[in-house]
């Protein structure tokens, strides 16, 4: 992928962040994931039925690649089961950490595959990530 | 100004000096010194080297000391502002105040000014009470007469806030203060390094500084306290050092301050290097260091207050501090954007998360300067700064 597309995806996923919300939602889990060293805090609500993953929203404030990587994290795990979601995020972990990776399912997280190279942009990439795999281990 | 002595600024330009300064080499040298060729412990070496020591951590002392017009017992070493300020509450002001005493301070006042007293509200049942911010976010006289009562024991505030860079009239505060039997304490962690400030002339209680925010190294950092007001300071820390005798828990004998303060071996390579450090920028003059960063403040603000998108939380102050935010722009992807360019920011709610009650703005990009920035490096970030096409395109890889 070239980096204008890569510009395109990020910024259409910043502006216009898949199923981000302004209220509490009640009758989901929910968690919360933040990065110490900046100001990134959003809240992800999690709806798990018969294994699998029905609906993720998200609540809060951060930068633009934390908040596309979640709008695009969110596309992505929807519909998917509890086990699958687990090996989704491990391999997106994997890939920030130029780690081997097994990129399927992952479309549009694939503007991600350069960023091992920007030492401070790993942590706004993953930021959505180390908090759902919580509620995913806890729920599978 | 004295750019040659930091060989870092060849590649890079430092915007970031609230949250620390560069080293200058010769305090990189004279704590290099000390490790290499008198690493000795202090007080109690017969041999040529701790004496070496020894007389290099008081000069130290004595350069602090005669720096803020205090006297050297008043000096006490610590490892920080937040060191100092939580010995100072928790040492001093704990063991006198009572439940329904009150404590101003205001919602722009660093983390670690603010929570030792919320501790104490905890703890002892004190009142804080806040002293409203005016139109531009600075302390006004008639807004701590509003807020001072018959119950008031302490004014806690800074000397300049970290965000806002307001210069605060301390010295009538103290006079208001003093007047109504209310003690005063400054956090100079933003003042010290960047304006002329004594102690005496100010008639401030307790101060306390950083070590490296004025070209010093991290660790180190000084309480200054009125020598009556330190004798009643209970120790936080008891151990070696501080003790001339003991024989049993009722027989306890400590030495006078300031060594009664500085339990176990101190940081001498960073007392030592804080001296050099001290010594360094008295002799660029403190006045001058002023000078040149409000020219550069002003310079600055005039580049950028045109730029439509471009909001100041603080175009009216008198230091180097200049707080903004970019319209429709998370600060943190300004600061990776910058960073592109070797350019160095502060984003964030900068250790002010109370601030946002009165400002309404939680987080923000913060450009503070120093002696060593120029004019070529306010228009460079000027530059960056003035295509905001530019900045969404470029924050994102």
């Amino acid at each position: 992928m070239d980096d204008n597309t890569k510009r395109e995806i990020l910024f259409d996923n910043y502006t216009n962040p898949y199923n981000k919300i302004d209220e509490e939602l009640d009758g989901y889990l929910k968690v919360n994931s933040n990065n110490e060293s900046c100001i990134d805090n959003i809240d992800i609500y999690l709806l798990i039925e018969d294994k699998t993953i029905k609906d993720i929203k998200f609540k809060g404030e951060a930068c633009a690649i934390s908040t596309a990587s979640t709008s695009i994290m969110i596309k992505n795990m929807i519909g998917m089961s509890v086990e699958d979601g687990i090996k989704y995020v491990n391999n997106f972990i994997n890939m920030i950490n130029e780690e081997p990776y097994d990129d399927t399912n992952f479309d549009e997280a694939l503007v991600f595959d350069e960023t091992y190279k920007q030492a401070s942009r790993k942590t706004c990439a993953t930021l959505p990530y180390r908090g759902i795999i919580k509620l995913l281990e806890d729920n599978k | 100004m004295n750019r040659s002595d930091f060989t870092i600024l060849d590649n890079l330009i430092y915007f970031d000096n609230s949250a620390t300064t560069l080293k200058p080499k010769c305090v990189v040298d004279k704590i290099s010194d000390y490790y290499t060729n008198y690493p000795s412990n202090i007080h109690r070496g017969e041999y040529n080297i701790s004496f070496k020591a020894d007389d290099e951590y008081n000069k130290a002392r004595e350069s602090i000391a005669s720096f803020l017009g205090a006297r050297n017992d008043e000096i006490v070493f610590t490892s920080g502002t937040t060191d100092s300020l939580n010995i100072i509450i928790n040492g001093y002001f704990k063991n006198i105040l009572n439940k329904g005493d009150e404590v101003i301070i205001t919602k722009a006042e660093h983390a670690s000014l603010i929570l030792p007293w919320f501790n104490l509200v905890n703890e002892l049942g004190i009142v804080i009470k806040y002293i409203k911010l005016d139109d531009n976010n600075h302390v006004t006289i008639d807004n701590l007469m509003d807020v001072i009562t018959d119950n008031t024991k302490v004014i806690s505030i800074a000397q300049i806030t970290n965000v806002i860079g307001d210069i605060r009239p301390i010295k009538e505060i103290t006079k208001i203060a003093h007047e109504r039997g209310i003690k005063v304490l400054v956090d100079g962690a933003q003042s010290v390094p960047h304006m002329k400030v004594d102690v005496k002339d100010l008639d401030v209680d307790f101060l306390a500084f950083s070590g490296h925010k004025i070209c010093g190294p991290t660790g180190i950092g000084v309480l200054y306290g009125k020598k009556e007001l330190l004798d009643e300071l209970k120790p936080q820390r008891l151990g070696g050092g501080m003790n001339a005798s003991f024989d049993s828990p009722e027989c306890i004998i400590l030495k006078d301050n300031p060594i009664r303060l500085e339990a176990g071996t101190p940081n001498i390579a960073g007392a030592i290097g804080l001296g050099e450090a001290i010594r360094y920028v008295n002799s660029i003059g403190m006045d001058n260091i002023y000078k040149h960063e409000c020219e550069l403040k002003d310079y600055f603000i005039n580049k950028i207050k045109d730029i439509d998108y471009i909001k100041l939380l603080n175009n009216e102050n008198d230091s180097g501090i200049i707080s903004f935010t970019i319209d429709g722009i998370f600060p943190q992807d300004v600061g990776y954007y910058l960073n592109k360019y070797n350019i160095c920011v502060r984003t964030g709610n900068h250790c002010d998360k109370i601030l946002k009650d009165e400002i309404g703005i939680d987080q923000s990009i913060r450009v503070s300067l120093y002696f060593y920035n120029t004019k070529e490096e306010i228009d460079t970030l000027v530059d960056l700064l003035s295509d905001k096409e530019r900045i969404m395109k470029e924050m994102l890889i």
